[in-house]
């Protein structure tokens, strides 16, 4: 049991690990792009002391600039909030559809790296399940970093929600050839799935993953 | 003789803005990005130093500056970066660039490293040798 947690921790610390230095990443883009733009305000004023005219519609362009990084880093910030929180308790009511957004929010910049666009395909009902939102998004995480790496030519990875049978399930389709692919599911995938007693299809026809989840998917035991 | 920077970075934002600055300054800027397209802009023009994100979709900066250094191995290489391990910055150095700079970076640093960076310039070297003799 103690091994099965320490790879559990394991692959947990090595997910947090992963989205907290791409969104530290991404806040240092918007504060250079800030820092810049404040740069260039700062040589305007400059020029202007020494009789430079400034044009007005510069100015308006800069503080667009401005307000649209602050309103970049605002979003980022209460994505890595929101991430932070999933952690809160072990057990937790969820809308699956919120946690696949954030899940797409916090890997957007890490699927641009691969060159891969990510298209979440949400359910237009509430898809409420009593689960571990941590623990699950490790799970879908390493389901869609998986699914990105065998991405078909196109680059894209679509991810569906959709009611299943007493449950409800997630597909990540287009994942293309597993030439390459490292065998799915390893070691700590299996334990994942164990804890949230969830249920995975891999098909290399449909190029897919099938996630299966029940109503309460964590395990009490 | 202005020294002719090539900055390459995937944040239009950034990019668009640090070139101003920097021209501004006297320095000759051009601008891409992506790595695939300063690949092509190096074969088309020769530079004094390339200012390079480290992480852009596709070809990262690792790959990048391999790439670069293999089509023109004189040519100085400055890595920005958002936020790597230190490893890194070391990796970057034995690959062949010239510097590792964070983000966001002193615009006063940057233009020192980019005079810095001409000097190490074959051309420029070769240049002052010959005077010299």
């Amino acid at each position: 049991m103690n091994g099965q947690l320490e790879n559990i921790a394991e692959s947990g610390f090595q997910f947090f690990g992963k989205i907290a230095a791409s969104i530290s990443h991404e806040i240092k883009n918007v504060l250079a792009i800030i820092n810049e733009n404040a740069g260039l305000l700062e040589d305007l004023t400059l020029m202007a002391e020494r009789g430079m005219a400034i044009d007005p519609q510069r100015l308006k362009a800069l503080s667009q600039t401005l307000m649209k990084q602050v309103k970049r880093a605002d979003t980022i910030i209460k994505n890595m909030n929101r991430f932070a929180h999933s952690a809160d308790a072990s057990l937790q009511t969820v809308d699956l559809n919120d946690l696949i957004e954030l899940l797409v929010a916090l890997s957007n910049r890490i699927a641009a790296m691969r060159g891969i666009t990510l298209n979440p395909k949400l359910n237009q009902n509430p898809m409420t399940i009593r689960t571990s939102p941590f623990l699950l998004l490790n799970l879908l995480w390493l389901c869609l970093d998986f699914a990105m790496d065998a991405a078909g030519g196109d680059k894209v990875v679509e991810l569906i929600t959709e009611k299943a049978d007493g449950g409800i399930q997630i597909r990540f389709k287009r994942i293309g050839s597993p030439e390459g692919v490292s065998p799915f599911p390893a070691e700590r995938e299996k334990r994942l799935l164990d804890l949230l007693k969830a249920e995975m299809e891999v098909s290399t026809v449909n190029r897919e993953i099938l996630v299966r989840l029940s109503e309460e998917v964590v395990s009490h035991g | 003789m202005a020294e002719k920077v090539l900055i390459v970075d995937d944040e239009k934002d950034f990019l668009e803005i640090i070139a101003e600055r920097l021209g501004v300054r006297g320095m000759d800027v051009s601008t891409a990005t992506s790595a695939e397209d300063a690949l092509h802009m190096v074969e088309e023009k020769s530079y004094d130093v390339v200012i390079m994100d480290f992480m852009m979709p596709a070809v990262d900066g690792f790959k990048a500056l391999k790439l670069l250094k293999q089509k023109q191995p004189e040519i100085q290489i400055i890595l920005l970066t958002g936020n790597v391990p230190e490893q890194k910055h070391i990796e970057a150095k034995e690959l062949g660039a010239l510097d590792v700079i964070e983000k966001p970076p002193d615009l006063k640093v940057l233009i020192q490293k980019i005079k810095k960076a001409k000097k190490a310039h074959p051309s420029v070297r070769g240049n002052k040798r010959q005077e010299r003799k």
